[in-house]
């Protein structure tokens, strides 16, 4: 029992059962829909498992999910909520695509050119919430939320623009394939590639039909160094204190609105580079016209919730999350069960993720009994 | 004691744990119906769970309540209510910017048969109580208007006002100067006389023996005994309550001033309610080298404008303050440690730690930024660790192997510890302490209050705020009073007595010797 008690208390477990809880709802609404719950649940582990191109397609869907996830997980350490995140990916996209487009230069100086404007351009973003917090007190939701409209449309903007758009089409141009960190996206095409990959059904399958890049190998690298940053640096330091107490911060002789700035500066970085690297990693290379958010930053919320704002958590999160959404199209495809499912068990994940203040607490029960009846 | 309906309240057994901490341990009191019945024991004891338990706050693990003889299931406060019982609580629960009426009325509404507030009857029968028991204030004043002990009045008239026969008073005498006090105690006695039981629970052995019939001390959660206050001294008390004899007054020998170090001069900050007041109001103060200054006052009256303004929190809107022959005034946080300041601010939770971090890195929350503990960004987790060790062993910590934990963990007295420990490793030309020993038991209070002589004595100009005027009477080798934001007097210890003090605090005039700061 006291066991039982000690594993409750673990961040993790809660974690845990919030998942399973919220695939047993799905399963229960699924099962009222008049579909076989079971079968969904083969479907959407066949959908992520079964070939290793599903393995990759998730890990493709996953990298932008866990650097969007690190940035807000970062900011919420500040006490920051970054719902500004999905803004700043749009702008980090926006960016890394008009200067992939327009500059040409060899892979080696064109890729991290593309790259460091995406970053800038979403540090940029970043800032901008932080400044008019730390300055004016405006709260970050409001600025985030307002600066997410005003990404998306300058998205649009430029998709719709004479300079950069596709003729019919509602996208951009691809940006120049120097800049493409696509795992060998040349010599796939190459003849000897072809050659080759017609030999070896399993390589080719990864190779050719997903946009294996390395960005999940950045993904990781970033989580691992904002983890190193958090915890063995002054910065961190610095913004872990400001973020669980301002006050005693501030008398402390720490600077709690320049933490604030920096701290927003560096997030809006890391969802700038997660635009860079959808942009030079996967195929459009470049954007299209958005009706509505996608969602990249958004799902970064809950990609950092799930995680218990822990970075490292995030790339486990993120990968979870991809998985969802990725395996959730075979279940739609294969039952015919609506997409929404998918996003109604993510829904009941978070729930339930919010709610497991409660484990802990039927922990101390459990706990309390034992005591009891002893 | 059998169980009788003479007797307002019996609690008979009452245990409860908090986890693994036991709050109560079968403890018991018998309060007669109309007496003032005190509850004494330290920070912690036990006081403020056992009355929570009468009142209906918090359920008792096992034991018994009884009203006039009747067993009592006290689900919750309008039990309590029902049974005349009413809780003056040591924090206030008052709406700010309604009326007093309108606060009295609040959860007991007079409304004719539409649901419409009938203010008129209200007030008439609000008069009738106020009246019967002396209980002066004006029903149309709003709270934030009116003093502190108006405030207090506010609340027993709450409680009269639903009928309560036993009245519960928390720590009332926490937040009054010693003038109110004698009031509150003659508002007590009027209740007593008109058939109102009281308790009122407090670490004060003065006021227990100015006010109360019977005792009941509990140390520890434990009961410890039950006495008729008539005929036993306060040291008596104080070695009941604390477990062994303590120095009720801090040892020291005279000190040796030397030259004056810091200096404000002028000084005037905004008030941060209304921007057209004034907080501080020209005040000037100087501190020498080994003394202790200590600042005595009733809450409210520019004690925390003055600490802010000085530690660089709160812009002085003229005037100078000088350290060393420095200006510092309006500068940040960081350049007031780095000349030399250290702070022990009275808000530990919210001002002097951060709960959730380690002890460890509380411990370097104001250098962490320098040599040894990081260079070039990195923190030095072995050399932080090496020195939240030697600061462990120096104060005493418990418990010693904390460096990790987070500080939130530790008791107050100890977090209170490395605090101090802290702010003292940084070298200090001059320490302001606030409120240094809040919250902290009588072995707590002892040992900060030590720790400030033995700085004073290596030379150090220490500024005390304090709102305990003991505290301020035993420590201090110079004392000054604040009232509304200025420096009514400066005076030597011994030179006047706790009265005169007491009078200037409540911005009385000055009797005897004038100021020597003019």
């Amino acid at each position: 029992m006291e066991k039982a008690a000690k594993i409750l208390k673990k961040p993790i477990t809660s974690t845990l059962i919030a998942v399973v809880c919220g695939f047993l709802i799905a399963g229960v609404i699924i099962a009222l829909m008049g579909y076989s719950p079971m079968e969904a649940l083969g479907l959407l582990i066949k959908g992520v498992f079964s070939r290793p191109k599903y393995i990759f397609k998730v890990i493709e869907k996953s990298t932008p999910l866990i650097l969007t996830g690190v940035s807000v997980a970062f900011a919420f350490r500040t006490g920051l909520f970054n719902i500004g995140a999905e803004g700043q990916y749009i702008v980090g996209s926006v960016a890394a695509t008009v200067v992939g487009i327009k500059l040409s230069f060899p892979p080696i100086i064109q890729i991290p050119v593309v790259i460091f404007a995406g970053i800038l351009a979403g540090a940029i973003f970043g800032v901008i919430v932080g400044f008019l917090k730390a300055r004016f007190g405006i709260h970050e939701v409001i600025t985030g939320i307002m600066l997410n409209w005003v990404a998306l449309y300058l998205c649009n903007f430029v998709v719709n623009s004479h300079e950069f758009n596709k003729p019919s089409n509602s996208k951009t141009y691809s940006i120049n394939q120097s800049g493409y960190t696509t795992i060998l996206y040349n010599w796939k095409s190459s003849k000897a590639g072809i050659e080759f990959l017609r030999n070896n059904k399993w390589l080719s399958d990864i190779l050719l039909k997903t946009d294996v890049n390395v960005g999940f190998l950045v993904a990781i690298l970033v989580a691992v160094l904002v983890w190193f940053m958090l915890n063995k640096t002054t910065i961190g330091f610095g913004v872990r204190a400001v973020g669980l107490n301002p006050f005693a911060a501030e008398f402390a002789g720490i600077g709690v609105k320049r933490h604030i700035t920096t701290t927003m500066a560096i997030s809006g970085s890391i969802c700038g580079l997660a635009a860079a690297l959808t942009i030079t990693g996967t195929s459009p290379h470049g954007l299209y016209l958005l009706t509505m958010f996608e969602n990249v930053g958004f799902n970064g919320l809950f990609v950092a919730l799930i995680a218990g704002s822990s970075p490292i958590s995030c790339i486990f999160s993120g990968l979870f999350f991809g998985g969802l959404i990725y395996g959730g199209n075979s279940i739609q495809s294969g039952l015919g069960v609506p997409s929404e499912i998918i996003n109604i068990t993510i829904g009941t994940i978070l729930f339930f993720v919010a709610l497991t203040k409660v484990v802990p607490e039927i922990a101390n029960r459990l706990a309390k009994r034992r005591e009891n009846n002893a | 004691m059998d169980i009788s309906s003479n007797y307002a309240v019996q609690m008979r057994n009452i245990t409860k744990a908090f986890g693994n901490c036991m709050a109560l341990n079968s403890v018991s009191i018998d309060v007669k119906k109309g007496t003032i019945h005190a509850m004494l024991g330290e920070n912690g004891a036990g006081k403020t769970t056992l009355m929570n338990i009468l009142y209906g706050l918090y359920h008792a693990d096992s034991g018994d309540i009884y009203i006039k003889g009747e067993k009592v299931n006290m689900k919750n406060p309008m039990v309590a209510i029902q049974n005349g019982i009413g809780m003056v609580h040591q924090h206030f629960k008052l709406v700010e910017n309604f009326t007093v009426a309108q606060n009295i009325m609040l959860g007991s509404e007079v409304t004719n048969k539409f649901g419409i507030l009938n203010m008129r009857k209200f007030k008439d029968e609000l008069q009738k109580i106020i009246n019967l028991y002396g209980l002066k204030v004006d029903p149309n004043a709003k709270i934030e208007n009116i003093s502190v002990g108006m405030q207090q009045r506010v609340e027993i008239l709450k409680t009269l006002y639903r009928g309560a026969e036993l009245l519960i008073l928390d720590e009332p005498t926490a937040v009054l100067t010693p003038q109110e006090i004698i009031e509150l105690i003659s508002i007590m006695h009027k209740l007593i006389e008109n058939g109102k039981t009281i308790i009122i629970i407090t670490h004060k052995l003065k006021e227990i023996k100015a006010s109360s019939e019977y005792c009941t001390i509990i140390r520890r959660g434990k009961y410890i005994d039950s006495l008729e206050v008539k005929g036993i001294d306060e040291e008596m008390l104080a070695e009941k309550m604390v477990g062994r004899s303590v120095k009720l007054i801090a040892d020291k020998t005279p000190a040796k001033k030397g030259k004056v170090i810091f200096n404000i001069e002028n000084l005037n900050v905004q008030n941060q309610q209304s921007n057209c007041l004034l907080a501080i109001k020209n005040l000037s103060l100087q501190v020498r080298k080994g003394e202790i200054l200590g600042i005595a006052g009733v809450d409210g009256n520019g004690q925390k404008e003055l600490v802010e303004a000085i530690t660089g929190l709160l812009r002085a809107q003229s005037g100078t303050i000088k350290i060393n022959g420095k200006e510092i005034q309006n500068t940040k946080p960081k350049n007031v440690i780095k000349n030399k300041i250290s702070t022990i601010h009275e808000d530990r939770q919210k001002r002097g730690l951060v709960l959730n971090l380690s002890v460890a890195e509380n411990a370097i929350l104001e250098k962490y930024n320098e040599r040894p503990f990081s260079s070039h960004g990195i923190l030095h987790y072995s050399e932080i660790n090496k020195f939240t060790s030697d600061l462990i062993k120096e104060y005493d910590v418990r418990p010693k192997n904390c460096k990790g934990v987070p500080i939130r963990e530790l008791s107050g007295g100890n977090q209170q510890k490395i605090i101090i420990g802290r702010e003292i490793a940084n070298e200090p030309d001059l320490l302001i302490a606030v409120q240094p020993t809040r919250g902290l038991d009588v072995g707590a209070i002892e040992y900060v209050h030590k720790t400030l002589i033995e700085e004073r004595d290596k030379g150090k100009a220490i500024l005390l705020i304090s709102l305990e005027l003991d505290e301020i009477m035993s420590l201090s080798d110079t004392i000054a009073v604040i009232y509304n934001g200025e420096i009514q007097g400066v005076y030597d210890q011994n030179e006047v007595d706790e009265n005169t003090i007491g009078l200037l605090m409540a911005g009385g005039s000055k009797v005897g010797k004038s100021s020597k700061n003019s």
